[in-house]
């Protein structure tokens, strides 16, 4: 007898107990289940919901080997400018390097550990109590969370805000597919809102900057939003920003990475193309009025919001977590609109009220978290609308017909 | 309660629980976000509350039967800003620093629904001793909420009981603070105690399920 078999027995043993959903969990995410439907099958398709959160995993897996290297290299990068060294970076030379993925790996693995450990858990507990199947939910979630935390978050921080974000974010409204905010942007609010210290500002973007505060060799890195907030001059080119080799949260640096994963969402048909591209378009657009403020003279160099009101339209693309948060974020299919029109409307408001956040309020530096939290409360009204505006129309329609 | 019979003893319990102001009739919300911040300030908003609809509801229910039911709502009105004005000038008076970290909120005692609502529904139709027990019985199951909220909201939130720091200090990290422990600034902010008094009310429902609505 082998495992599977084994797993197929002893559930039959425990069918009926508390214990059932937790059991099932594991034997579902092993082997398929041995139930087989015994009358004839309507519908046949392949994506379950454990399919589509692993699709989307797929697509994270890049941002988060990046990020690992990444994290390795902003470190030593960092202790050489203190000693007044300039690092170029050069992709084998300097960047995939064994030094910089042990570095990064013990820091950023930490991390993903614990935010599957503990969100796990609640929803095992969840499951146990209420006595359903533990809905595989949280898989996505656990990915995105380490991948949008600053890398120095302090585990126990990172352990209450799942634990928030999990109980109060989802399983208050009835668990997986009932949510309308999107959890793993729950728990970065959280932490943003409640720890501020360790969410912004120029010491936590790089490992060891906050350990090192006070001491003469101390590191520090801010990120390319924060500089700009500060009317600051960017040492980085746009080739770094669009690589992704700049300081910030730990898997969204690389937008080419990220472009990658949402060609590939949007191939296999997970995430709504839709969303990506309104979104996008709604960023170029709100960066073009501020670009036209500028030229136009109205904001001049002694503004605080000049920094960022002057970054070329574009540019917004590739900084902050812009691109990230629209491509895997915006696009959850839970808390999104649900009708095509209210797709675009969606996407469109979450790129234009992102870059207006940023731009106007640098307490908040960046802006697609909010955006997206907002829009997510929006969606259903958006999407009340639009299927009203519908039903309207074809009255109209039926009442032509008729008269 | 030998005092009491069962009947006047339920108009004091029930508040507390069952039937209580903030989380099963969801009134007085405001407030109970508004000030809860701190642990001391909550503790002295409940006493205000409890002045106030204590002896608001026996001066309503002593003039019940001449008061004309047109403009009831103006005579409540002046008897609830009366006693809120005694408040506010006696806290001035006595405890200025609390005064000006409860600023506006005591002045709004005069809008908070739970007083309004106990004159109309209970003081207008009931004798003064029963209205008292009632006003004392409502206030107290505002101020439980508003302590329960208050005690973890300035624990988490800024490491103190009544401005006590009871977890050591968080700048000379003392205490649980030298093990890495930092206060929790979303504690501090009003959409926390929104949270906190909807997990309450969880709690509450889930022991109680006869308390679910559907």
């Amino acid at each position: 007898m082998g495992l599977k078999s084994n797993l197929h027995n002893l559930k039959e043993k425990y069918k009926g107990t508390k214990m059932a959903p937790a059991f099932n969990a594991i034997h579902t995410f092993l082997y398929l289940p041995n139930e087989t439907t015994h009358n004839g099958t309507h519908i046949k398709v392949a994506d379950d919901l454990k399919r589509t959160m692993n699709t989307v995993i797929m697509a994270l897996v890049p941002c988060l080997i990046f990020g690992i290297f990444n994290s390795g290299y902003q470190h030593y990068a960092a202790i050489d400018a203190v000693k007044g060294i300039v690092t170029e970076v050069s992709l084998w030379g300097n960047f995939i390097t064994w030094d910089n993925f042990i570095m990064g790996a013990w820091t950023v693995l930490p991390l993903v550990i614990v935010s599957y450990v503990v969100g796990l858990a609640v929803e095992f507990v969840f499951a146990v109590i209420k006595g359903h199947e533990v809905e595989e939910g949280y898989l996505v979630t656990g990915m995105l969370v380490p991948l949008i935390v600053p890398i120095d978050t302090p585990l126990w921080m990172l352990s209450v805000a799942v634990i928030f974000g999990v109980v109060i974010g989802k399983e208050v409204f009835g668990g997986t597919g009932m949510n309308i905010l999107n959890p793993a942007l729950t728990i970065r609010a959280f932490l943003f809102f409640a720890y501020p210290t360790w969410m912004s500002g120029d010491k936590v973007w790089v490992h060891g900057a906050k350990a090192m505060e006070g001491q003469p060799d101390a590191i520090s890195g801010e990120t390319i939003l924060g500089s700009l907030a500060q009317n600051n001059v960017v040492s980085y080119d746009w080739m770094d920003m669009f690589f992704g080799f700049i300081p910030g949260s730990v898997g969204e640096t690389s937008t080419v990475l990220i472009l990658l994963g949402g060609l590939f969402l949007i191939f296999s048909k997970i995430g709504s193309w839709r969303i990506m591209l309104s979104s996008v378009l709604g960023a170029i657009i709100m960066g073009l009025i501020f670009n036209g403020v500028v030229n136009a003279g109205w904001i001049t160099e002694s503004s605080k919001f000049y920094g960022l009101m002057s970054t070329d339209f574009w540019m917004h693309l590739l900084i902050g977590g812009f691109a990230f948060g629209t491509v895997y974020m915006a696009t959850d299919p839970v808390t999104a609109s649900q009708t095509n029109k209210g797709k675009w409307i969606y996407g469109f408001l979450i790129g234009f009220l992102s870059i207006m956040i940023r731009v106007f309020n640098p307490a908040y530096p960046e802006g697609v978290m909010l955006a997206i939290l907002l829009m997510n409360v929006f969606a259903p009204t958006i999407d009340h609308y639009v299927v009203q505006g519908n039903v309207k129309r074809r009255m109209k329609r039926l009442k032509l017909k008729t008269a | 309660m030998g005092l009491l019979s069962k009947k006047d003893g339920k108009l004091i319990t029930d508040p507390l629980a069952d039937n209580n102001p903030i989380t099963i009739q969801v009134l007085g919300i405001c407030s109970a976000l508004a000030i809860t911040a701190e642990l001391k300030a909550s503790l002295v908003m409940g006493i205000a509350v409890l002045f106030v609809l204590g002896i608001g509801n026996v001066v309503i229910s002593l003039m019940r039967n001449i008061i004309p039911s047109k403009i009831r709502i103006i005579v409540q009105l002046i008897v609830v800003a009366t006693l809120v004005i005694i408040v506010d000038q006696v806290l001035k008076a006595f405890a200025y620093e609390l005064s000006k970290t409860l600023s506006v909120f005591i002045g709004l005692i005069i809008t908070n629904c739970i007083i309004m609502g106990r004159f109309e529904a209970f003081a207008l139709g009931n004798g003064p001793w029963k209205s008292f027990l009632d006003g004392i019985g409502n206030a107290l199951g505002y101020a439980v909420i508003l302590i329960i909220v208050g005690f973890f909201r300035e624990l988490l939130g800024s490491g103190t009981l009544f401005g006590i720091p009871v977890l050591g200090d968080a700048i000379e990290k003392t205490g649980v603070y030298s093990i890495g422990y930092e206060n929790n600034g979303f504690m501090l902010m009003p959409p926390m105690a929104l949270i906190i008094v909807g997990l309450i009310i969880w709690v509450q429902r889930s022991r109680n399920k006869a308390l679910i609505e559907d």
